[in-house]
C-alpha cells in the first residue's frame, strides 16, 4: 500500500491545476473587488462622517447668526415700538397744546366780548340809572352833584 | 419543557433501538453479524484514501457508486480513458487493473506484454480529484457572485447578504492575520493567501459532512497539502528581498561560524525547506486524524454488535455523542488549521522582507540606550 506520505501524481496534478486556476480567476476577480469595495466604503463613510461634521459646525454658526440677527430686529423693534409711541405721545400733546390754545383764545375772545356785552349792558343800565335820578334827584342841586361824582368814581373803579 | 423532555425520551429511544434493527437487518441468515469481524483498519484507511469510484451508499446489500473517469498512459498504446467501472470487482480492462497488494496497493498498475508490472502515468479524476473539482467550483461561486454585487452595488446602498458574510471573513483574514503579519504593502500578497485560506477551509468543511458530495479526505492528502506549501515556498523565497537572503547566506553570526565551513548557510537553508515542510505536514496530519477518530467512533457500533445487545445499546448512545462532539471540535478545526497556514505563510512572508540592516541595527542600538 502505498504510504501516507507519498504525493500521487494524478491528484498532483489536479490539485495544481485547480488550485492556480482558483487563484487566478478570484486574484483578479475575486478578492481585489471585494477588498476595494470595502476601501471605497470606508473612504466614503469617513468623508460622509467629516462633511456631517462641516455640515453641522456651519449650521451652529447659522443658528448663532440667526439668533443675534433676531436680538438685533428684536431690540430694534423694541426701540422702534417706543420711539413710535413717543412720537404720538408728542403729537397728541401738541395736539392738545394747540387745542387748548385755540381754547384759550376763544376764552379769551368770548371773555372779551362778554365783557364788550356787559359793558354796553351796564352803560345802558347806567343811562336808564342816570335817567330815573335824573326824574326823581334834579331838584336838590348840591345832592345832585355828589351824586353825579360818586357814580363817576364808582364807574372809573369798574373794571373794563 | 415538556416538548423538550419528549424529544429527548424520543432521541434516547431511537438510539436504543439502532442496534436492534441492525441485528434484524444482519440476522437474515446471508450475513450473520457473529461469523464477520469488521475490519475497522480497513474501513478507515478506504475511507481516508482516494479512490477510483466514489461510493455514496448501500442499499439491502447493493452498493450505489459514482464510478469515474480514469486516465492513464498505456506503455504501448499511449493515453486512453475510461470508467473505473471497468476496473471493479478486480476485473482487468486493457491491461490494466487495480493491484491487491505491493507498494501500489489500491492504485492502477498495467501489465506489459512480457508480464512485468509497472505503474503508468496516472492522471485519473478520482474521488479526491473530483472533490477538490467541485469545492474549487463553490469557491467560486461564492466569491465570484459576491465579489459582482459588490461591483453592481451603487456606492450609497448596503451591500447584499451574502456580500457582507463574504466581506465579514475576508476582511477578517486580511486585516488581522495578513496586514498585521506581512506589514505594509501586504496587497502584493492578499490574493495568494486569502485564496489558500479559503481552499483549505473549503475543502476542510467539505470533507466533514459525510454525504455526497462532501466527505473526501482532500486537505488530510500529501498532494494537496504538498501544493499549498510549495506556492507558499514560492511566494517566501521568489519575492524575498536582498536583505533576507543576505541573512541565509551571510548571517550576522561570528565569521569562524560561516567561512571555512558554511555551518550557519546550511542551517538557515535547512530552515528555508523545513518552514513549509512543517506547514504540509500539520495541514494533513490534523485534517487526517479528523477523519480516522471520527470513522472509529463510528465503527464502535459494528464492533460491539458482537457483544450482546446491552453492551451494544450503550456503546452506541456513547459512539453516537462522541461522533457529535468530534463533528463540532472538527468545525472548530477546520478553521483553525486554515486559520493557522495562512498566518504562518503571512509570517514566513513577512521574515522574507525584513527591513534593511542598518535600520534594524540603529533600532536595536536605541533600544539599548
Amino acid at each position: 500500500m502505498p504510504s501516507l506520505l507519498t504525493p500521487d501524481f494524478g491528484l498532483l496534478f489536479w490539485m495544481l491545476i485547480s488550485f492556480l486556476f482558483v487563484f487566478g480567476l478570484l486574484a483578479k476577480f475575486g478578492f481585489p473587488v471585494i477588498t476595494r469595495m470595502v476601501s471605497e466604503r470606508q473612504d466614503y463613510i469617513s468623508r460622509s462622517l467629516r462633511e456631517a461634521e462641516e455640515t453641522n459646525q456651519q449650521t451652529k454658526a447659522l443658528l448663532e447668526d440667526t439668533r443675534q440677527r433676531q436680538d438685533e430686529i428684536l431690540k430694534k423693534a423694541v426701540a422702534d415700538g417706543e420711539k413710535l409711541i413717543r412720537n404720538a405721545r408728542e403729537k397728541a400733546m401738541e395736539e392738545t397744546e394747540k387745542q387748548l390754545d385755540a381754547a384759550r383764545q376763544q376764552m379769551v375772545f368770548l371773555r372779551e366780548k362778554a365783557l364788550h356785552e356787559i359793558n354796553a349792558q351796564v352803560a345802558l343800565l347806567s343811562m336808564d340809572m342816570a335817567e330815573k335820578i335824573l326824574h326823581r334827584q334834579l331838584d336838590d342841586k348840591a345832592k345832585e352833584e355828589a351824586f353825579i361824582l360818586q357814580m363817576l368814581d364808582e364807574a372809573e373803579q369798574l373794571p373794563k | 419543557m415538556q416538548a423538550g423532555a419528549r424529544i429527548r425520551i424520543f432521541v434516547w429511544l431511537a438510539l436504543a433501538l439502532l442496534p436492534a434493527s441492525l441485528y434484524a437487518a444482519t440476522d437474515d441468515g446471508h450475513h450473520p453479524a457473529t461469523d464477520k469481524t469488521p475490519a475497522i483498519g480497513d474501513i478507515i484507511s478506504e475511507h481516508t484514501a482516494d479512490s477510483y469510484w466514489w461510493h455514496i451508499t448501500t442499499i439491502n446489500g447493493r452498493h450505489i457508486s459514482l464510478y469515474l473517469p480514469v486516465i492513464v498512459r498505456s506503455a504501448d498504446a499511449g493515453w486512453m480513458a475510461f470508467s473505473s467501472k471497468r476496473l471493479a470487482h478486480g476485473e482487468t480492462y486493457r491491461g490494466f487493473r487495480l493491484a491487491d497488494e505491493g507498494a501500489y496497493k489500491g492504485k492502477i498498475v498495467g501489465r506489459r506484454a512480457d508480464g512485468t508490472e509497472y505503474r503508468p502515468w496516472d492522471i485519473s479524476i478520482t474521488r479526491n480529484a473530483l472533490s477538490i473539482l467541485i469545492n474549487s467550483a463553490i469557491m467560486l461561486a461564492l466569491f465570484l457572485t459576491a465579489a459582482r454585487a459588490c461591483r453592481r452595488r451603487p456606492k450609497n446602498a448596503a451591500p447584499n447578504k451574502l456580500a457582507c458574510i463574504v466581506e465579514m471573513l475576508v476582511m477578517d483574514i486580511e486585516e488581522e492575520v495578513i496586514r498585521k503579519s506581512i506589514g505594509d504593502d501586504y496587497k502584493r500578497y492578499s490574493s495568494y493567501l486569502l485564496t489558500a485560506f479559503f481552499f483549505i477551509f473549503i475543502n476542510n468543511v467539505m470533507g466533514l459532512i459525510p454525504v455526497f458530495p462532501g466527505g473526501a479526505n482532500t486537505t488530510g492528502n500529501i498532494a494537496v497539502t504538498l501544493v499549498l506549501a510549495a506556492c507558499t515556498l514560492i511566494a517566501v523565497n521568489v519575492f524575498g528581498n536582498r536583505e533576507y537572503w543576505k541573512e541565509i547566506f551571510w548571517p550576522d553570526v561570528p565569521t569562524w561560524l560561516k567561512a571555512p565551513i558554511p555551518l550557519m548557510p546550511v542551517i538557515e537553508l535547512f530552515g528555508v525547506i523545513s518552514k513549509p515542510f512543517a506547514l504540509m505536514i500539520r495541514l494533513l496530519a490534523n485534517i487526517f486524524a479528523g477523519h480516522t477518530v471520527m470513522l472509529a467512533l463510528t465503527c464502535v457500533i459494528f464492533i460491539t454488535v458482537k457483544m450482546g445487545v446491552g453492551i451494544n445499546v450503550g456503546m452506541t448512545a456513547f459512539s453516537v455523542l462522541m461522533t457529535i462532539f468530534m463533528s463540532v471540535i472538527e468545525l472548530l478545526v477546520a478553521y483553525i488549521q486554515a486559520y493557522v497556514f495562512t498566518l504562518l505563510s503571512a509570517v514566513f512572508i513577512g521574515l522574507s522582507r525584513p527591513a534593511h540592516h542598518a535600520v534594524k541595527t540603529k533600532k536595536i542600538h536605541t533600544e539599548k540606550v
